[in-house]
């Protein structure tokens, strides 16, 4: 028995195993040895959203890492073909009368059009900064696309493509889901939006999120339903009659101390429902019930007939089953959120199925008899008979092939089995492998001290030491003994699958930088602000010292010199001023700022937490300098 | 002259200390250097209604306070967005939305209590908000706030703005800048890279092709988004408080605001206000012409041959040829409105409504309807003819 052919077997025993219905009893699937995996470099389908043909003969299936869409009849699941598009695509839809297909490609900025005849790309269309989904108003007028980075919806010309305008949206805006009756958009974002001006207390407040409605006909932001205490908020179910949606969600506990877990403290996985079956306030509840969580809710998915509602758990690697007559009588009952009430969810969820790793987007076939979900990191799709609530079959994208470190690593990383009770896994923080726009009160030093801001995981490899207080001196100790004891107090990594790990975070990429021209150049601004970036004289002409100057601390190609420094940001509720240099890569996209999050922008590291310049000399800067300085900032 | 401009920033200065804004401290200038040829000292009672009356516009008003709703009376800009009023007022950004009012405060994430100016980016229904701390973007119900600390705007005294495409254009009390919603850069323009010589900057008026900047005490600048290029638009009479030449350029240095429609400039001053076509400037006082008064807070083109002028001495309407004044009495405080014609004759039309104060600081159009902002409340002009 080959390697690969052990692995299907033993993930099609896993499978087997984790079926499970919630009256059932059964536990979370078994744990299994570490498989044997090559050190190959495989480049795998990894798909994440499905879509079934206007006439349910072909199912769509957008394949993130393999950059491709691949087409599958729908009587037997066969490959009929395969389109490529671009870079990491996130999101896709049919045009209203199928001719077309829209693939938001997240990495190249564009939207690729295939014509569903012909499975050809028939034009690829520039948008913003990192398109990550795209809909189509009823009338075939516009695509709205929605960009991550630009934190907007891209309103385009439904033939040409053009941009006419975007709409401001939240920040990280990735998924949109239209109304069935197509008038309204909802639009969620995986980072909260940053906090406005307050009392200096911005990051001692919880997350705020939202979702962002807009009206099709005008193509203009109608509405935005607010998630209170939400970050990270991912796909939206509309009922068929309109009258109820459902969003899937994360709901931090991120200011209480996360050593806490085994008392829940870490995050509630939840819904928020809205709509005219709920009422006028929106109600959050729990998918977690004790000691079985529903880790990173993802996909959402009503049956035709509005009975049951379904959700991907990314981390647990499940779909839950909810009775939505019930989950409605439970809300009626209670009459406002009752999200952190782990009795609550045995009311509702009728059943919670295992399926593959990193479960993602799901459909309902045309047929209303079966769900199909995406798991990204098997490269298969889940058939789940909605009558029984069970596993039906798993279909394979691909031919039998190996599973890489690189790959085992990823399922590491993603999946929430080896916390205390199944609740977090790394990717909890670190959405898609970044971060989740938080400040966290991580170390048992007692409540509100120590505050810490989530750092960001793209091209970390060479950054260490991790940890703001530069306690971990590489990332084997930070993914293992650290993280063994303040984050999953539970099972501990075995060495193989530690070091996996840590060769799948060594692996993760930068993002395109969007601040940087195609050529590498630097803007007059960014070229002047690169000049007070490394500058040795201020503006009156005095010399500053060396360990004061930016270019100093943010040295070398990741802007760290992996050094710890005092730069005066010390709060009476830090244990130290000693902090670590943080990289610079992508430092546009991370904020808030310093170490706490106590810089909401940028500018506030200078405006508001500079005073007596010691984070680099920049009192002596004009506005149009500090401008200056941060447009160069943004192309790190 | 340059001592006057000095002296007259520092009683601004001093009076935005006091949190009286923009209103009290134009109230200051004007007390210095006032006009005195009120367009009623010249107005007799007409026997019958001249061609000109009958053309003027005739409103009913229908005055907004504290009494019904509004925030504050202190109304420094209107914006009308359909069917939807936003006033800026002292106390908060006020929306008039199906015949109730709703105040959005500090609280709600508004950058600060006075609102100075309104803008509406009509292609997204996005509201713009120049506060005296900083610039709030209000979309969907949702506040973002912009100030110089927490971004590149260049003072948190934000006296104008203007939305063009994917650009927001703002007038501060350091300068103008630009913000470009999609990349999120800023741009500063002030005495270091623009001919601004002064850096009180009131107004702003942004289309694709040009912006203007009203600047206080240094004329009129123009932005060419083509070129990149300024072009810069001053007194020809220079510091001399006279007018030696009156249709040869801007007609005084002291901008309150511009308006550029029609490819035509209009300019309001404290001095009297400015028409120029690209090629030709006509300039309005009160001597020659049916402005109530030569201090002018806000000036808004309808098009490149009408306009109307919000006056400390009542609200004024040109057509190109003939001029009405709606206002409440300076003497008596009745409803009044006055009409002048091309050839100077003046006439008052029986009316039984006026807008809500005298001293007039916004205006927008909805319809043949108009919204007024004043000093003592909104103002709802319901066309009558």
């Amino acid at each position: 028995m080959t390697a690969c052919s052990a692995y299907r077997l033993l993930g099609a025993c896993l499978l087997a195993a984790a079926v499970f219905a919630v009256s059932s009893g059964a536990g979370s699937p078994a744990i299994a040895g570490t498989p044997q995996r090559t050190g190959d470099t495989i480049i795998y389908q990894s798909p994440v959203e499905l879509l079934f043909s206007l006439d349910g003969k072909r199912l769509y299936v957008l394949c993130q890492e393999s950059g491709e869409v691949r087409v599958l009849d729908t009587a037997a699941y066969k490959l009929i073909g395969t389109v490529a598009v671009g870079r990491v695509p996130r999101g896709f839809t049919l045009s209203n009368d199928g001719a077309r297909l829209f693939v938001a490609n997240s990495w190249d900025d564009t939207v690729s059009v295939v014509d569903t005849q012909s499975l050809r790309v028939t034009a690829t269309w520039p948008v913003g900064a990192e398109p990550s989904s795209v809909a189509e108003d009823p009338a075939g007028k516009h695509l709205f696309v929605v960009n991550r980075i630009s934190n907007d919806v891209a309103v385009l010309d439904a033939r040409t493509g053009v941009e006419e305008k975007r709409l401001a949206a939240g920040r990280g805006a990735s998924y949109i889901t239209a109304s069935p009756d197509g008038n309204r958009l909802y639009v969620t974002h995986i980072y909260p939006n940053l906090p406005g001006h307050g009392g200096g207390l911005q990051n001692r407040m919880p997350p705020e999120s939202e979702i962002t409605v807009i009206d099709t006909l005008r193509a203009v932001v109608a509405d935005r339903i607010p998630l209170h205490s939400i970050a990270g908020v991912f796909h939206v179910a509309i009922s068929k009659d309109g009258r109820l949606g459902a969003v899937a969600e994360l709901h931090p506990k991120n200011l209480v101390p996360l050593a806490h877990l085994e008392h829940g403290w870490a995050f509630a996985d939840t819904l928020t429902l809205f709509g005219a079956d709920v009422g006028r306030q929106p109600v959050e509840i729990p998918l977690d019930e004790l000691e079985r969580y529903a880790a990173r809710p993802f996909g959402v998915a009503f049956s035709p007939d509005k009975s049951r509602l379904y959700v991907t758990s990314g981390g647990s690697e499940i779909v839950t089953a909810i009775d939505v007559p019930r989950m409605l009588h439970a809300v009626h009952l209670r009459r406002s959120s009752f999200a952190e009430d782990l009795s609550a969810s045995a009311d509702y969820v009728i059943a919670r199925v295992g399926v593959g790793h990193d479960p993602r987007g799901a459909v309902i076939a045309p047929d209303g008899q079966r769900l199909l979900v995406a798991n990204r990191l098997d490269d298969t799709i889940s058939i789940i008979d909605v009558r029984t609530n069970q596993l039906k079959a798993t279909i394979s994208l691909t031919d039998p092939q190996k599973l890489s470190v690189l790959r085992y690593g990823e399922q590491t990383f993603y999946t929430a089995r080896y916390s205390f009770q199944g609740q977090i896994g790394c990717a909890n923080c670190h959405i898609d492998s970044t971060f989740d726009g938080l400040t966290w009160d991580l170390e048992p030093d007692g409540f509100g001290r120590d505050i810490v801001e989530n750092r960001n995981l793209e091209d970390v490899k060479g950054t260490e030491p991790y940890k703001w207080n530069g306690g971990n001196p590489n990332l084997p100790t930070e993914c293992g003994p650290r993280t063994e004891k303040y984050f999953w107090r539970s099972e501990t990594f075995d060495d193989l699958t530690l070091a996996d790990l840590v060769m799948y975070i060594r692996s993760l990429p930068p993002r395109p930088n969007r601040w940087r021209m195609p050529n590498h150049e630097l803007t007059a601004a960014q070229e002047r602000g690169k000049a007070i970036f490394e500058r040795a004289k201020d503006n009156f002409g005095k010399q500053i010292p060396e360990a004061n100057r930016c270019s100093y601390c943010h040295s070398g190609p990741k802007g760290t010199d992996q050094k710890s420094f005092d730069t005066g940001t010390k709060k009476p509720t830090d244990d130290s001023g000693l902090l670590d240099t943080p990289q610079l890569t992508n430092v546009a996209l991370v904020g808030p700022y310093l170490h706490d999050g106590s810089a909401i922008t940028l500018e506030e590291i200078w405006t508001v937490n500079n005073p007596q310049d010691q984070h680099g000399r920049t009192n002596d800067l004009t506005k149009d300098q500090l401008n200056d300085l941060v447009e160069y900032l943004r192309t790190r | 002259m340059r001592e006057f401009l000095r002296a007259g920033r520092i009683a601004i200065a001093l009076t935005i200390t006091a949190a009286t804004c923009a209103l009290a401290a134009q109230t200051a200038v004007v007390m210095q250097r006032r006009a005195t040829t009120p367009a009623a000292r010249r107005t007799a009672p007409a026997p019958a209604l001249s061609a000109a009356a009958r053309t003027l516009p005739r409103f009913r008003f229908e005055n907004f306070t504290t009494a019904n709703g509004l925030p504050d009376d202190h109304v420094f800009a209107v914006l009308v967005d359909g069917d939807r009023i936003w006033a800026g007022t002292e106390n908060g950004l006020a929306l008039y939305e199906n015949g109730a009012w709703k105040t959005y405060t500090t609280k709600d994430g508004l950058a600060h209590r006075a609102v100075l100016s309104l803008a509406l980016d009509k292609r997204t229904g996005d509201v713009w908000a120049g506060t005296m701390g900083g610039l709030s973007r209000i979309s969907g119900g949702r506040i973002d706030t912009y100030t110089q600390l927490n971004s590149g705007l260049s003072n948190d005294v934000v006296y104008g703005v203007s939305v063009e495409g994917e650009n927001v254009w703002v007038a501060t009390a350091a300068g103008a800048c630009r913000l470009n919603l999609q990349t999120g850069q800023w741009s500063l323009y002030s005495e270091r890279n623009t001919p601004m010589e002064e850096i009180w900057v009131y107004g702003v008026s942004a289309t694709p092709t040009k912006v203007y900047f009203a600047v206080w005490g240094s004329g009129l600048l123009e932005y060419d988004q083509k070129t990149g290029g300024w072009d810069k638009y001053e007194d020809p009479d220079g510091e001399n408080e006279i007018v030696l030449f009156k249709d040869q350029g801007l007609i005084h240095n002291i901008v309150s605001s511009v308006s550029y429609v029609d490819k035509t400039v209009w300019a309001s001053t404290y001095f009297g206000d400015s028409r120029y076509d690209g090629r030709y400037w006509h300039n309005f006082l009160t001597k020659d012409s049916g402005l109530p008064s030569d201090f002018t807070n806000f000036v808004k083109g309808v098009d490149a041959n009408h306009a109307w002028f919000c006056t400390d001495k009542g609200l004024a309407y040109y057509d190109g040829a003939d001029w009405a004044v709606y206002r409440p009495s300076l003497t008596t405080g009745r409803p009044e409105m006055i009409v002048r014609d091309a050839q100077g004759h003046t006439s008052a039309l029986p009316v039984t409504t006026a807008p809500a104060h005298n001293y007039i600081l916004g205006i927008d159009f909805q319809g043949s309807d108009i919204w007024v902002a004043t000093a003592k409340g909104l103002s709802h002009g319901i066309r009558q003819q």
